[in-house]
């Protein structure tokens, strides 16, 4: 028979402080984990959100984004007809050809101003997003200097809502409406007419890549492959979603130094748990003697006080989700080496973060609480029970 | 409290698996403390090395990935205080695998090391890489990681740029700051190049004639283009750097905040322990009192066992520090001042002070409650 848990529960609430003191000290280094983790979770979710699976996305040979990609005019009008791309309505192949370049907006909030995509596609590449829709204002019109920005650009900063304007290459565009699809990194950025830009940018035959729909999703390796190895083309395919999830790498410094941080924390909260529980065994010598005269074996003993170490630890995973849980939808924003231009994501503390949080915390637990709880089980009885 | 040393000394030693305990984990969260105050120093206090401070960079205001027309170069150099312009393209690329990251610039095998007078390398390398078009100079960092010697063949493959560029090693310099950066010529490169980017360079290099006119001159740079095709942004080169540090998100929050989080669990564990082991010692402090110690000075002694405690723990931290800042060296130099990065004196004597203050704070209420308990309360205590 075991040692009743509820014995333990009593144990730890009769040292209220120091349960509550260990307990916190666990608490705010499971915080420190699950903070870095929804951190990535939420950027990942972002770019998870963004492509369609039947997208493919097609840039020089070489380029791995489409700020470094140059793609000529005359290579779209090749490959546009390739076989295994969809059609719409009217039969045209469902090929748009884009122009990505950054802007920087600034705000009295962020006085260095933030870098954002700027891309300029025709009305099918809009058609071609699904899940894209106009939450405020309407759509660009070809032939104007008009555009449409993000969700998530227009949430911060409120200068360039509909009726603002953006600056780039030959003067100001007037904003007429805001878009929004799902959680997608196109709440990041900003469209607009793909000829005006290209005209602004003096890049009327070098633009910067080709969205492509393949026809079904068995097509689409094999239009990648098409694709890729054309030599007269010179391009890499690559499906839109796989393309996304590459930009995940930029969370890839912050994912390191929160884990390596966390881990190291993780062995100095171990050794405060240990102290407490070795306090805890050496304060009730007396009573593990009593346990054992009554018929309580060895490992009975260690197993009891294993138990305690692991609700006291539990109680830090908990405590260290709750000081997570405000940071759940929290935006932030965060760069990228590659495309020089800021993605605006949310923290997610999800169910699977805060089980991560608690396994965690209880690994601290047992690695804290297995040399007092067989220090415990070791104990002679006599010598036990006469200690002091 | 210096003349109780040896008491201290002695109860400190009574648990000794407690004491090493706490030092233990005082040392581990303290060196974290050390690494991240060593980065946020470099990041935020440290000032550029006295030849950096000279250098600043020249982009376009936009973005650093779009380009500037080269001709900027000329109009730059007459703005007065710039002594020296020379464009800086950043090649991208990969050198056999993706992984190996460093930078790699094409410049003007002229100027590069009249901008980087810090940078030391032997006149005759110096002169081959002016005579030779497809010459290129690493550091002697690069030189080491990838077992490069002179006369190696170097065979970059663009990214950004749609060419393949094939460099034969002429020459190693030698750099305390940066020695991550392989340098080619730009003639080289525009050659290669098709027409339309030929003209077109990311950024120039300024050095100017005294680090007190590089606000100055930063404006004057900018001024210069304020309504011109593609204007600019010229910064110092350190700010430069550091811009890319703020491409990652909030650093300073993230530093700040996970550096607190820290601080507190610190002190959480030692007033733990302190709280444990001066309840184990009530009874003595009865006898101590009996015997005429007085309260201010049961009190030192008490803070005293903390405080040591916790200052070993941070010297150990500094220590431990060490170790990781040098690990920090080593990682791939995407954000420079991360590949200097040292542990100054002046933070590794804070990390300390830490320690001690720390260690004084967690054990001031436990010590203030047992040194102010009456003498008989204290001898009747039963734990």
């Amino acid at each position: 028979m075991a040692v009743p848990l509820a014995y333990n529960l009593r144990n730890l609430r009769e040292r209220k402080t120091q349960t509550l003191m260990t307990a916190l000290g666990l608490a705010l280094t499971v915080a420190v984990l699950l903070s870095v983790l929804a951190l990535v979770d939420g950027l990942r979710a972002t770019f998870r959100a963004t492509g369609d699976p039947l997208n493919i996305l097609v840039l020089r040979k070489g380029a791995t984004t489409e700020l470094a990609s140059n793609f000529d005019r005359s290579v779209f009008n090749d490959l546009k007809f390739k076989p295994g791309i969809a059609r719409d309505t009217s039969g045209e192949p469902m090929a748009s050809l884009e122009l990505v370049t950054v802007i920087n907006l600034e705000s009295p909030e962020h006085p260095k101003g933030m870098n954002v995509n700027f891309r300029g596609l025709t009305p099918l590449g809009v058609r071609m997003r699904r899940g894209l829709v106009i939450e405020r204002g309407r759509w660009f019109r070809p032939g104007f200097r008009e555009v449409v920005v993000g969700g998530s650009i227009a949430a911060r900063f409120p200068e360039v809502g509909v009726g603002g304007k953006v600056r780039l290459g030959r003067g100001d565009w007037e904003v007429v409406g805001v878009m929004r699809a799902g959680e997608s990194s196109i709440n990041s950025e900003i469209y607009c007419d793909l000829n005006q830009v290209a005209g602004d940018e003096t890049r009327s035959d070098v633009l910067s890549s080709t969205l492509l729909q393949a026809s079904d999703p068995v097509g689409k390796a094999a239009l990648i492959r098409d694709l890729s190895d054309d030599q007269r083309l010179n391009v890499d395919a690559i499906g839109e979603t796989d393309y996304y999830e590459r930009q995940t790498r930029s969370s890839a410094p912050v994912q390191f130094v929160g884990l390596f941080v966390a881990g190291l924390m993780a062995i100095g909260s171990s050794f405060a748990a240990m102290n407490t529980m070795y306090a805890a065994v050496s304060h009730r010598s007396r009573e593990i003697g009593t346990l054992r005269v009554l018929g309580f074996s060895k490992s009975e003993i260690l197993l009891s006080f294993l138990m305690e170490s692991l609700v006291l630890a539990a109680l830090g995973g908990i405590l260290g989700c709750l000081l997570v849980l405000p940071l759940n939808n929290l935006s932030s924003g965060i760069g990228s080496f590659t495309t020089f231009s800021e993605t605006t994501f949310q923290f997610r503390v999800t169910p699977a973060i805060i089980g991560i949080g608690i396994l965690f915390a209880g690994f601290m637990g047992a690695l804290g609480g297995l040399f007092p709880a067989s220090n415990a089980a070791r104990k002679e009885i006599l010598v036990a029970l006469r200690s002091v | 409290m210096f003349r109780y040393l040896s008491f201290i000394l002695k109860s400190s030693m009574r648990s000794k698996r407690r004491s090493l305990l706490t030092i233990a984990s005082a040392a581990i969260s303290l060196s974290l403390l050390g690494t991240l105050m060593a980065i946020y120093h470099a990041f935020y206090i440290g000032e550029a090395p006295p030849q950096q401070a000279l250098r600043a960079i020249t982009r376009n205001r936009v973005s650093p990935a779009i380009s500037l027309p080269i001709s900027f170069g000329d109009k730059i150099k007459q703005v007065p205080g710039v002594v020296e312009v020379m464009p800086l393209q950043f090649f991208g690329g990969v050198y056999k695998e993706p992984k190996n990251i460093f930078a790699r610039y094409a410049v003007e095998a002229e100027r590069v090391f009249i901008m980087h007078s810090d940078y030391s390398i032997s006149e005759e390398q110096r002169q081959a890489f002016e005579k030779e078009k497809t010459g290129c100079v690493v550091g002697r960092g690069i030189a080491e990681k990838y077992g490069l010697r002179i006369g190696d063949r170097i065979t970059l493959k663009g990214d950004i740029f749609p060419v393949i560029v094939e460099l034969k090693l002429v020459g190693i310099y030698e750099s305390l700051y940066n020695d991550d950066v392989l340098f080619f010529r730009f003639d080289y490169l525009r050659d290669l190049l098709p027409e339309r980017r030929r003209n077109k360079v990311f950024a120039f290099q300024l050095l100017v004639d005294n680090p007190d006119s590089m606000p100055r001159v930063c404006k004057a740079v900018d001024e210069l283009f304020r309504n011109s095709t593609a204007r600019t942004r010229t910064e110092a080169e350190r700010a430069f750097e550091l811009g890319f540090v703020s491409m990652l998100g909030n650093v300073k929050g993230f530093l700040l905040s996970i550096s607190l989080a820290l601080m507190f669990t610190l002190l959480l564990v030692t007033a733990n322990t302190m709280a444990m082991s001066v309840r184990e010692r009530v009874r003595e402090v009865g006898v101590l009192k009996t015997l005429g110690f007085t309260t201010p000075a049961i009190l030192w002694i008490l803070l005293g066992e903390s405080a040591l405690l916790t200052s070993l723990g941070g010297i150990i931290g500094c220590c431990i520090t060490g170790l990781l800042v040098g690990l920090v060296r080593k990682l791939p130099a995407i954000i420079l001042p991360l590949s200097s990065l040292q542990l100054e004196p002046s933070v590794a004597g804070l990390l300390v002070a830490i320690g001690v203050c720390v260690g004084l704070a967690s054990a001031l209420i436990p010590a203030w409650a047992a040194a102010r308990i009456p003498i008989l309360d204290a001898l009747k205590f039963t734990d």
